[in-house]
């Protein structure tokens, strides 16, 4: 009973903080959203908010989404590489070459790519250069693309990470009576290495799903135009107009995007904590 | 005839190899050297294909004494080590109670700690700073650490709870039963043993906070400038120079740690974390 009581008295200090600096903040959010100027309750700043950014919201989605969906095919193909392929030196290189971005942030990524995909950028220069493409059809990548390809280039690595590792500890015996009864080993891999390393894959996606739905440096840098994400949008409103109200009901709408997300990330972390 | 078809499709194998991994170098490392070429550009029109002319002028006029470059490194820096004072003041003894001790409310209070990572963190961001403006303490240093550790915590908790919960219990079983009181037991045993661990969580913490960029831009604005706001305000000023010159700045701490991270974040502590 006494050691159940210190417990707590340690782990409250890290419990206030989140009180103070997350519980807090997001119950403001909630309300400022919903407070009409005079009191009482409104639903006209989320009125408002689909009014002026439908066609970013949907934006916001299709280029989370797909960036999503081409993480997780990068990772599976870079882990997968690295658990079954039979060439060590190549094994070797990928696994020392994949990882490079891992811990480069957002913002330095947004520069990099900046210079990187516009229209005298290097990709241009290369793609010219190889004659790949004509001179003139050369075109910058700055808009919707280039955010992908920075949330890609920034956030593949790390779901690979998780997943390299979770494939690494994986039982052999299964997969090398696969091999052994002739399967190929894309076959393998999905058939077999997949299944198992689900749960870390989905916990690896929509830890990435969130994090770029709430990234503001990439499309300030990359696409700051209209349509551009909505994160840019909430910047804008504050910035400019001071507008709590719509910046916070434009932060919920995203929420929603999000929660659907966190609640399968949740759900199978606590379900990992009850086994443990 | 076969071994002569076998050899050819194994060179055909090796190509495709090749080409494989030249590419992803190409893809890894192309938007680096654009940005090293960037760094180190005196001039640079259109449509060159490398700068006319290359030279270190930006790079003098970044460190010059009176340059707001190395104001920011060192704000930076200071408001980094103090966010990891602060986590790890916080989330020792939060992991340790996390791994160690029975805890009322467990999976609530986990929930709790899972959370944050679950949410994007801009309507926090966004709030915290109207909170911070009612008290004074938008534009202060203090109010900029306040953000970065509050989200630099989460993972300094998980990553806390990990070391400690990798300890082999029977160690600090054994050092009880030679007549070491919990206080001496956590010190010389479960404390040096979780080290790397905890090293590899205030690691983290501080490349969080030296990156950290939107709560910077909420809370920190005007009065408090750190490395990543300089670095967007010299990009969105079209200062190519001044903001590759930072950027790679920011880049040798990440990429350090990315060479670093294995040897302080055990596979063992690892298969640990969110448990």
């Amino acid at each position: 009973m006494n050691r159940k009581w210190a417990g707590l008295l340690l782990i409250s200090p890290a419990l206030l903080v989140i009180a103070v600096f997350f519980l807090v903040p997001l119950g403001l959010s909630v309300v400022t959203s919903l407070q009409a100027k005079g009191g009482g309750w409104t639903l006209a700043h989320f009125e408002k908010s689909f009014e002026l950014y439908t066609t970013d919201m949907i934006f916001t989605v299709a280029i989370v989404l797909l960036s999503s969906a081409l993480i997780a095919v990068v990772a599976i193909a870079i882990a997968g590489y690295l658990t079954l392929g039979e060439h060590e030196r190549t094994r070797n290189a990928l696994r020392w070459l994949y990882r490079w971005p891992l811990f480069i942030p957002f913002i330095v990524t947004g520069q990099v790519m900046r210079t990187f995909l516009a229209k005298n950028g290097m990709l241009n220069h290369v793609l010219v250069g190889g004659g790949l493409i004509e001179p003139l059809a050369a075109q910058s990548m700055l808009d919707w693309r280039g955010i992908v390809i920075a949330f890609v280039w920034k956030q593949a690595p790390f779901v690979t990470l998780l997943l390299a590792g979770a494939m690494a500890s994986l039982e052999v015996q299964h997969i090398e009576a696969a091999r052994n009864l002739g399967a190929p080993r894309w076959r393998v891999l999905l058939g077999i290495v997949l299944p198992q390393v689900r749960g870390t894959l989905l916990v690896g996606v929509v830890l990435s799903f969130v994090t770029m739905l709430s990234v503001l440096s990439v499309p300030m840098m990359i696409n700051p135009n209209s349509p551009t994400m909505m994160t840019v949008d909430v910047a804008y409103r504050i910035s400019t107009h001071g507008d709590y109200a719509v910046a916070n009901a434009l932060c919920l709408v995203s929420l929603v995007f999000a929660s659907l997300g966190a609640w399968v990330y949740l759900h199978h972390a606590v379900k990992r904590v009850g086994v443990a | 005839m076969n071994s002569a078809g076998d050899l050819a499709s194994r060179w055909a194998t090796n190509v495709v190899r090749a080409t494989a991994i030249g590419l992803l170098a190409f893809v890894i490392f192309g938007p680096l050297a654009n940005l090293l070429l960037w760094a180190f550009a005196e001039r640079w029109y259109f449509p060159a294909k490398v700068p006319q002319e290359f030279g270190l002028a930006f790079w003098v006029r970044v460190f010059q004494p009176r340059g707001n470059a190395v104001q920011s490194l060192l704000t930076s820096v200071g408001i980094a080590l103090m966010t990891v004072a602060f986590c790890l003041a916080v989330a020792v003894p939060a992991g340790y109670a996390l791994a160690r001790l029975k805890l009322p409310w467990r999976g609530f209070i986990l929930m709790l700690f899972l959370l944050p990572q679950a949410i994007p963190n801009l309507p926090i961001y966004v709030n915290i700073a109207r909170m911070f403006y009612e008290v004074g303490l938008n534009g202060t240093v203090l109010g900029v650490v306040l953000v970065h550790a509050s989200h630099g915590l989460v993972l300094a908790v998980w990553i806390a709870s990990a070391a400690f919960a990798a300890v082999d219990e029977s160690l600090e079983q054994a050092a009880r039963n030679m007549g070491a009181g919990p206080w001496r037991c956590f010190a010389t045993i479960t404390l040096p043993l979780a080290a790397p661990g905890l090293i590899a969580s205030a690691i983290f913490v501080f490349l969080e906070s030296l990156d950290e960029f939107t709560g910077t831009y909420f809370v920190g604005v005007p009065d408090v400038i750190t490395l990543p706001l300089l670095m967007f305000n010299a990009s969105m000023g079209g200062n190519y120079q001044i903001a590759s010159i930072t950027a790679l700045l920011l880049l040798i701490p990440s990429i350090g740690f990315m060479l670093l991270v294995e040897r302080f974040l055990k596979a063992d502590v690892l298969a640990m974390v969110g448990r």
